[in-house]
C-alpha cells in the first residue's frame, strides 16, 4: 500500500487529464446512435435516472388514488379490486421501477466518476441492463388494460391468491423475469466495474462509501434476485402446468412462497436503502466541511447489515404460524440489525458533531433522511419483537414503518444525492430557493403523511382495504391531506430539474461545492463525455475518505 | 492493477444489440404470455421473438469474437469478461438454490407436517387423515395419481458418470489448448460435446419413460413438481452448455484462442463444470436419497 | 432576522413537531383512548401491551438522544456563526460504546418479548376447541365440543352502505363494517383453543383485544389459544389480505358468562333440530323464494353480485347462465360441491340443507330465469345422504 503514495507526486490532478480530453469529446450523433445504441456510463445513467422519474410519477399517480379512495369512509372512487390493484402496481412500480432503477442510474453516473474509471467494466452489457427496463414496465403496466385488470394480490404475490389472477398473471410473471435480467445484469456490471476498473491507488478502503454500499448491494442483488425469479415461475408453474409447489393438497405449502419471496424479500429492501446510506455518507462530510466519521467502521456496518439481511426474512411472517423455535430465532436475528445501523447513526451525527455546516438542499434532505430513516428504523425494531407483530402485523403501523425507511428514507437520499451531483452531470446549477421549498414543504407533508398512519395501525386499521370504519375517519384524512400536498410538492422536484438542466443561467463549477472531496469533482462541469482515459492521482487531495489519510 | 495503468481503456463503440434483444425477449415473453391465455397466433410471434433473440446473441457474440480475435481486448476487458461470467455462473447457482430450497422445505416440514408430525398433529387428523409422511409423494390427494420413481442406479447414475467424464474431458482439452496441441484439443471438445448430448438425450428418454409408463408427471403433486422442474432447468442447462461447447469447438477449429489468451473457452469450461456440480446435488437429493 | 436564523429557527420547530407527535403517540397510553394499542381483555393482550409501551419508551428515548445531539450540533456547528470543523475522523473509545450499548439494551428487550412469546406459543390444557376457516369473504365457526356450526358475514346494513357510491354515510350506519349477521359467542375464564384454517386463500382471524392474530392457510391448521377474562364484545377484521372483499370480513366475538353460554348453546341446538326437521317438508315456491332471496343477498352476492349479473371475468353470471337455467341436478352438484381451484366454495357442508335449497330455488328463477322449477330440501338431504 505505501508504494503507491508514489502517485502523491505526480502534480498533474485528474482534471488535466479531462480538460485535455474536452477538445475531441465527441458524443456519437443522432437519437438513436446517442440514446439507443449508448455504451456511455454517463448516458446510460441519465436514461436509468429520466426513466425512474417517470416511474415515480406514475407509481405516485397510484398512491395519490389510494390515498383519494381512503379520505372518507364508504367507496367513493374505485371498486374494491381496482382498489387492490392500485396498491399491487404502487408498490411493484415504485420498487422496481424507481427506486431500484434510480440507484442503478447513481450507480452509472457517479462510481466510474469516484473510482476513475472511464466507464462500466461492460459498457454493452449495460446498455442491455437499461434497455430491457423499459419493455418489462409496458409489459407489467399493459396488465392494467386487460379485462381482468392488473395483479391484485399485492406486491408480495402470495399464493393461492395471486393464482387467482386472470389474464395478467403471465405477464406479471414475464415482467418480473425481465427486471430480474436487468438487475442481475447490472450489478454484475457494478461489481466488475469496481473491482477491476479502479485506478491505480485507489485501493478498497480509499473507495467512497458509495462505492461501497453499492457493491454489497450489487453482491446482494445477484444473490436474491434469482430467488425471486425462481418464486415467480413455481408460480406460473403452479397456474398453468398443474405443479404442486403451494398448494397442500400435492404435499406443498402456500406458506413456502412466503419463505421463498421473503428470502429475496427481506434484502431487496436492503437493497433499496444501502446506496441511501452510501449517498448520505457522502454528502454530510461535504456540507459539514470535515471528514467521514469512522470510515471503516462504516463499511464493516454495511457488510454486517448485509450478512444479516439474509437470515432474518421470516419476521415478515410470524403470524403464519412457524415453530416456536423458528420466531425466536428471527426475532433475535432481526433485533441485532439495529446494531450496525445504529453505528451507521451514531457516526453520522458524529461526522456533523463540530463540522461547520452549510444547509444547502442536497445536506437539508441528507438531514431529513437521517432523522426520518431512524424514525423509521425504530418502528422496524417495534415490529421485530415478535409477540407484539402479532398485533402489528398487517396494520397500517407496518406501512407507516416502511414508508418511513422508504419515502424519507431511500427517496429523500435519492433527492438528496439528485441535488448533490446535478450540477456536475448538467453544468449548471440549480434554483437553491425552489430546492429548499421542495425540501420543506416535502419534509414536512411526508410526516402528516405516513406519521398518523402510525396510530391508525395501533388503533386496528388493517392495511390493503380500500374502506374503513368510521373510527379511523380523522386520521386517514389527514394523511391523505399530507399525501396530496407531498405529491404535488414533487412536481417543484421535476421543475427544479427541467430549470436546471434547460434553463440555468448559472455554471457549476468543476468543485462545486466548497467542501466536496473526491475524484468526482476534479472534472469540469458538466463531466466530459468520456473521463480518465489515462487513470487519475490518487492521493489525499482526491480521495473523498479514508482512514489512512486522516489526522 | 498497477499493470493497467500502462494501458489505454478500452470503451467500446455503441451497439445495436442491446434493443434488438430486449426487441425479441419482450416479443417473445409477451407472446408467452399469450399463449398460456390461449392466444392463437402468439404460438408464431413466440418464435419470431425467440429468432430475434438467436439472431441478437448471434450477432452479438459474433462482434465480440471477432474483436476478441483482432486482439482489441487488453488485460483489463480480459478480467473484466472473467468476473461477469463468474458472477453470472453465481446467480445462476441461486436460481437452483431456490428450487433445492423448494425440495428441502417440502421434505423437511410440509410433508411431515402433512402427515401430522411437528406442528401437523390437527392438519393431519382433521384435514388429511390417513395420510403418512412419506417420499416420493403426490401429496394427501394423490395429485396426478399413482406414479413411481426412476432408480437412481440406472440412467441416472450412467448420466452422473457421463457428466464426470465430460468434465474430464473439457480439462483435458483445457491442457491441450494451453499446450497449444490444436488436434487434441477439438478431439476432446468433440468428446465433450458428444457426452453431453448423450446425457440430454438419456434425459429425454427419461422424461419419456416417466410419462408414458411411470404415471409421473409434472402434475403429481410436490414429488413431480420438484423433479421436473429441477431436472428439466438442468437440463436446459445442459442442452445451453453443449451448444456453447459445440461454438467452442468450431471456434477452435477455424483457431481461434491463443495457449495463453482464451477467455471464451474458459467462460464455458466454468458454465461446463457448474453444470456438473448442479448435477451431483441434484443426484444426491433428487434421486438418490 | 439573518438567513441562517431563519433556517434554525425552522429547523427547531419542525423538531418540535416531530417530538410533539411521539407524545402523543404516547400520551393515550394515559386517556385510554384508541390511537394505540389496546391492552385487550387476555392475560397475553396485556402483557404485549405493556411490552409495546416499554420498547416505544425506549424508542422514544433513544430518538430524543439521537436527534438532541444532532440540533445541538446543527444549531452550534454551522458556519454561518463562524464555526471551524474540527478535523477528527474516528474515536475507537466511543464507536465501541456504541456498539455495546445498543446490545445491551436489545438484550433488555429481548428477555420479556421471548417471555411473551412463549406464553403464546406454548398452549395450556385448553377446555374447549373451535375450529375457524376462513372463505372468500365469510368466517365459518365450529364448535367442536358443542356441535354448534355457523358461517358469519358482513352485516346487512354494512354490506349496503359500502358499494360504491351506494349514497349511504357510513357514520349512520353502526358499527360500519364491523358487525356481522352472526356472532362468535365464547364464555369468559375458559381456555379455549382455535384450530384455524382456510378454504381457498389466505386469511388471517383477527381480534385486537385478544392480543394476537393467526394466518389461515388453506390445507394447514394452525392453532392458537385465548381466555377473555371480560364480558363484552370484541370486534376485528381479516387480516391478510384475500382478494377483493379482504375489507369485508369482519369478526365479532361476544364474550358471555359461563351460563349464558350455556344458553346459548342449547339456542343454537334448538335451532338446528327446527332446521332437520323444516328440511324435511315441503316448501311452495313462495316459500323458498323468499328465504333464498335471503340467502342469495349474504352469501352468494358478494360474487355473483345482487342482480346476478356476476362481475366478469373472474365471477360467472348467474342471470341466463346454462347452468341455472340448465339440468337441475348439475346445477344442485355445483353449488354442493363447488368449482375446485376457483373461488366458487362447496357449500354443502356450510349451508343447512334448506338454504342450498333456497339459494337454488331463488337463482333458478330470479334474475329472468324463469325456469318455474322448485328445488325442495328434503331433496338436498337425499343427495348429500348419497
Ligand atoms: C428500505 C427499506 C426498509 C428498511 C431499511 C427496513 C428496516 C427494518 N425493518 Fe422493515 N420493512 C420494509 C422496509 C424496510 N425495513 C418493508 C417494505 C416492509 C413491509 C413489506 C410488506 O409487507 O409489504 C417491512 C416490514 C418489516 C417487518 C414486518 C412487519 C410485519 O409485516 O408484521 C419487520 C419485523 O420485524 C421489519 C423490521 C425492520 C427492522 C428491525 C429494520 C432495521 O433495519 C432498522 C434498523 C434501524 C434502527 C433500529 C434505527 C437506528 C438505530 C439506532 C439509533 C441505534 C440504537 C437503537 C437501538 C439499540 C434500539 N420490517
Ligand atoms: C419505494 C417504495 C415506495 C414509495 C416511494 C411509496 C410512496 C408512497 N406510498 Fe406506498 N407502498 C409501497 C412502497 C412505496 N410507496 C409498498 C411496498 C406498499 C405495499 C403494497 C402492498 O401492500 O402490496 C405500499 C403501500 C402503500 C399504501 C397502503 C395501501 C394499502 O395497504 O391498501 C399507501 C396508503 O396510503 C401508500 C401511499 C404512498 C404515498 C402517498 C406515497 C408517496 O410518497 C408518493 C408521492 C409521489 C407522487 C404523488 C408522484 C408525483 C406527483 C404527481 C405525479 C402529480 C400528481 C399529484 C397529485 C394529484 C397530488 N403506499
Ligand atoms: C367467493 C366467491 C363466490 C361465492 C360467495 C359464490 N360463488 Fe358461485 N361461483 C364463483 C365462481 C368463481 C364461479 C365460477 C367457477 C368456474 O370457473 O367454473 C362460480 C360458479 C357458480 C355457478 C356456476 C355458474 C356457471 O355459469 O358456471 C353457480 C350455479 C353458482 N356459482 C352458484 C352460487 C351460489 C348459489 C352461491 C351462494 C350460495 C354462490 N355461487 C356463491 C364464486 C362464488
Ligand atoms: Cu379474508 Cu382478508
Ligand atoms: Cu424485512
Amino acid at each position: 500500500m505505501t508504494t503507491e503514495h508514489t502517485h502523491d507526486t505526480h502534480d498533474h490532478a485528474g482534471a488535466h487529464a479531462s480538460d485535455h480530453h474536452d477538445d475531441h469529446d465527441h458524443k456519437p450523433t443522432g437519437f438513436m446512435n446517442r440514446w439507443l445504441f449508448t455504451t456511455n456510463h454517463k448516458d446510460i445513467g441519465t436514461l436509468y435516472l429520466v426513466f425512474s422519474l417517470i416511474m415515480f410519477l406514475i407509481g405516485g399517480s397510484m398512491a395519490m388514488v389510494i390515498r383519494a379512495e381512503l379520505f372518507m369512509p364508504g367507496l367513493q372512487l374505485v371498486e374494491p379490486d381496482f382498489f387492490n390493484q392500485m396498491t399491487t402496481m404502487h408498490a411493484l412500480i415504485m420498487v422496481f421501477g424507481a427506486v431500484m432503477p434510480a440507484w442503478v442510474g447513481f450507480a452509472n453516473w457517479m462510481i466510474p466518476l469516484m473510482v476513475g474509471a472511464p466507464d462500466m467494466a461492460l459498457p454493452r452489457m449495460n446498455n442491455w441492463s437499461f434497455w430491457i427496463l423499459p419493455f418489462a414496465f409496458t409489459m407489467l403496466l399493459s396488465t392494467l388494460f386487460m379485462d381482468s385488470g392488473g395483479p391484485a394480490a399485492g406486491w408480495t404475490l402470495y399464493p393461492p391468491l395471486s393464482l387467482q389472477t386472470g389474464q395478467s398473471f403471465a405477464f406479471v410473471v414475464f415482467a418480473v423475469h425481465m427486471m430480474g435480467v436487468s438487475s442481475i445484469m447490472g450489478s454484475i456490471n457494478v461489481i466488475a466495474t469496481i473491482l477491476n476498473m479502479r485506478a491505480p491507488g485507489m485501493t478498497l478502503l480509499r473507495m467512497p462509501l458509495f462505492v461501497w454500499t453499492w457493491l454489497i448491494t450489487a453482491f446482494l442483488l445477484i444473490a436474491v434476485m434469482p430467488v425471486l425469479a425462481g418464486a415467480v415461475t413455481m408460480l406460473l408453474t403452479d397456474h398453468f402446468f398443474g405443479t404442486s409447489f403451494f398448494n397442500a393438497a400435492g404435499g406443498g405449502d402456500p406458506v413456502m412462497f412466503q419463505h421463498i419471496f421473503w428470502f429475496f424479500g427481506h434484502p431487496e429492501v436492503y437493497i433499496m436503502i444501502l446506496p441511501a446510506f452510501g449517498v448520505v455518507s457522502e454528502i454530510l462530510p461535504t456540507f459539514s466541511r470535515k471528514p467521514l466519521f469512522g470510515y471503516a467502521a462504516m463499511v464493516y456496518a454495511t457488510a454486517s447489515i448485509a450478512f444479516l439481511s439474509f437470515i432474518v426474512w421470516a419476521h415478515h411472517m410470524f403470524s403464519v404460524g412457524m415453530p416456536l423455535s423458528g420466531e425466536l430465532f428471527f426475532m433475535y436475528a432481526t433485533m441485532l440489525i439495529a446494531v450496525p445501523t445504529g453505528v451507521k447513526v451514531f457516526n453520522w451525527v458524529s461526522t456533523m458533531w463540530k463540522g461547520s455546516m452549510t444547509f444547502e438542499t442536497p445536506m437539508l434532505f441528507a438531514i431529513g433522511f437521517v432523522v426520518l430513516f431512524t424514525i423509521g428504523g425504530l418502528s422496524g425494531l417495534m415490529l421485530a419483537i415478535a409477540s407484539v407483530d402479532l398485533q402489528y402485523h398487517d396494520t397500517y403501523f407496518v406501512v407507516a414503518h416502511f414508508h418511513y425507511v422508504l419515502v424519507p428514507g431511500a427517496v429523500f437520499a435519492l433527492m438528496a444525492g439528485t441535488y448533490y451531483w446535478l450540477p456536475k452531470w448538467t453544468g449548471n446549477m440549480y434554483s437553491e430557493k425552489w430546492g429548499k421549498i421542495h425540501f420543506w414543504l416535502s419534509a414536512i407533508s411526508v410526516n402528516i403523511l405516513f406519521f398518523p398512519q402510525h396510530y391508525l395501525g395501533l388503533a386496528g386499521m388493517p392495511r390493503r382495504i380500500p374502506d374503513y370504519s368510521t373510527q379511523f375517519a380523522d386520521f386517514n384524512m389527514l394523511s391523505s391531506i399530507g399525501g396530496f400536498i407531498f405529491g404535488a410538492s414533487q412536481l417543484i422536484f421535476v421543475g427544479v430539474i427541467i430549470h436546471c438542466v434547460y434553463r440555468s443561467k448559472v455554471k457549476a463549477t468543476s468543485r462545486v461545492w466548497e467542501g466536496a472531496k473526491g475524484l468526482e469533482w476534479t472534472v469540469p462541469s458538466p463531466a466530459p463525455y468520456h473521463t480518465f482515459d489515462v487513470p487519475p492521482p490518487i492521493n489525499a487531495q482526491t480521495v473523498a475518505h479514508a482512514d489512512e489519510y486522516d489526522h | 492493477m498497477a499493470q493497467h495503468a500502462e494501458n489505454a481503456y478500452y470503451v467500446p463503440h455503441g451497439t445495436k444489440w442491446p434493443i434488438i434483444g430486449s426487441i425479441g425477449m419482450f416479443l417473445m415473453l409477451g407472446s408467452a404470455a399469450m399463449w398460456l391465455n390461449d392466444s392463437a397466433i402468439a404460438k408464431w410471434t413466440f418464435y419470431g421473438g425467440a429468432g430475434i433473440l438467436i439472431y441478437m446473441l448471434v450477432g452479438w457474440f459474433g462482434e465480440v469474437i471477432r474483436e476478441s480475435e483482432d486482439g482489441v481486448y487488453n488485460s483489463q476487458v480480459d478480467t473484466s469478461f472473467r468476473m461477469g461470467m463468474l458472477w453470472f455462473i453465481f446467480s445462476e447457482v441461486m436460481f437452483f438454490a431456490c428450487f433445492f430450497g423448494a425440495l428441502f422445505y417440502a421434505r423437511v416440514f410440509s410433508v411431515p407436517w402433512l402427515g401430522g408430525e411437528g406442528t401437523g398433529a390437527f392438519t393431519n387428523e382433521m384435514l388429511w387423515q390417513g395420510y403418512q409422511n412419506v417420499w416420493p409423494t403426490a401429496g394427501p390427494a394423490q395429485l396426478g395419481g399413482e406414479f413411481q420413481t426412476i432408480p437412481a442406479f440406472g440412467i441416472p447414475f450412467l448420466n452422473t458418470l457421463i457428466l464426470l467424464a465430460s468434465g474430464f474431458t473439457v480439462t483435458m482439452a483445457h491442457h491441450a489448448l494451453k499446450k497449444n496441441q490444436r488436434k487434441a484439443l477439438v478431439l476432446w471438445l468433440a468428446a465433450t460435446v458428444a457426452l453431453g448430448f448423450v446425457f440430454v438425450f438419456f434425459q429425454v428418454e427419461e422424461y419419456i419413460e416417466a410419462y408414458m409408463e411411470l404415471g409421473l408427471t409434472l402434475g403429481s403433486g410436490i414429488y413431480g413438481s420438484t423433479f421436473f422442474m429441477l431436472t428439466g432447468f438442468h437440463g436446459m442447462h445442459v442442452t445451453l452448455g453443449a451448444i456453447m461447447l459445440l461454438v467452442i469447438m468450431l471456434r477452435c477449429m477455424k483457431g481461434h484462442f491463443k495457449p495463453d489468451q482464451h477467455f471464451g473457452f474458459e467462460a464455458v469450461a466454468w458454465y461446463w463444470h457448474f453444470v456438473d456440480v448442479v448435477w451431483l446435488g441434484l443426484f444426491i437429493f433428487v434421486y438418490v436419497f | 432576522m439573518k438567513k441562517s436564523n431563519i433556517v434554525i429557527v425552522t429547523l427547531a420547530v419542525t423538531a418540535a413537531v416531530a417530538a410533539a407527535f411521539w407524545l402523543l403517540l404516547v400520551a393515550p397510553a394515559f386517556t385510554g383512548n384508541e390511537i394505540n394499542l389496546t391492552r385487550g381483555v387476555t392475560d397475553f393482550a396485556q402483557k404485549n401491551y405493556e411490552l409495546h409501551m416499554v420498547v416505544l419508551w425506549i424508542c422514544v428515548v433513544i430518538g430524543i438522544l439521537v436527534f438532541s445531539a444532532m440540533f445541538v450540533s446543527i444549531f452550534l456547528h454551522r458556519k454561518s456563526r463562524g464555526y471551524e470543523a474540527a478535523q477528527f475522523t474516528h474515536s475507537t473509545k466511543a464507536e465501541i460504546v456504541w456498539t455495546i450499548i445498543p446490545v445491551l439494551i436489545l438484550v433488555i428487550m429481548a428477555v420479556p418479548a421471548t417471555r411473551a412469546l412463549i406464553h403464546m406459543e406454548v398452549a395450556p390444557e385448553t377446555e374447549m376447541t373451535i375450529k375457524i376457516t376462513g372463505f372468500q369473504w365469510r368466517w365459518r365457526y365450529e364448535y367442536l365440543e358443542d356441535g354448534v356450526d355457523f358461517i358469519s358475514s358482513l352485516q346487512a346494513d354494512s354490506n349496503a352502505a359500502r358499494r360504491l357510491a351506494s349514497g349511504v354515510d357510513p357514520e349512520t350506519v353502526d358499527n360500519y363494517l364491523l358487525d356481522v349477521d352472526k356472532r362468535v359467542v365464547i364464555p369468559v375464564d375458559t381456555k379455549i383453543k382455535f384450530l384455524i384454517t382456510a378454504d381457498d386463500v389466505i386469511h388471517a382471524w383477527w381480534v385486537p383485544a385478544l392480543g394476537w392474530k393467526r394466518d389461515a392457510v388453506p390445507g394447514f391448521i394452525n392453532e392458537a389459544w385465548t381466555e377473555v377474562k371480560e364480558p363484552g364484545v370484541y370486534r376485528g377484521q381479516c387480516a391478510e389480505l384475500c382478494g377483493k372483499d379482504h375489507g369485508f370480513m369482519p369478526i365479532v366475538v361476544e364474550a358471555v358468562s359461563k351460563e349464558d353460554y350455556a344458553a346459548w348453546v342449547q339456542s343454537q341446538q334448538d335451532q338446528l333440530a327446527v332446521e332437520k326437521r323444516e328440511a324435511e317438508r315441503l316448501w311452495s315456491l313462495q316459500e323458498l323464494m323468499d328465504h333464498g332471496q335471503e340467502v342469495y343477498a349474504t352469501q352468494c352476492a358478494t360474487c355473483h353480485q345482487a342482480d346476478g349479473e356476476g362481475l366478469a371475468p373472474a365471477f360467472p353470471a348467474l342471470a341466463g347462465s346454462t347452468v341455472t337455467t340448465g339440468p337441475i341436478e348439475a346445477h344442485i352438484k355445483v353449488v354442493l360441491d363447488g368449482v375446485n381451484g376457483t373461488a366458487m366454495p362447496a357449500w354443502g357442508g356450510m349451508l343447512s340443507e334448506t338454504d342450498i335449497a333456497a339459494a337454488l330455488t331463488y337463482t333458478r328463477n330470479a334474475f329472468g330465469n324463469e325456469t318455474g322449477d322448485l328445488v325442495q330440501p328434503r331433496t338436498i338431504v337425499r343427495i348429500k345422504n348419497g
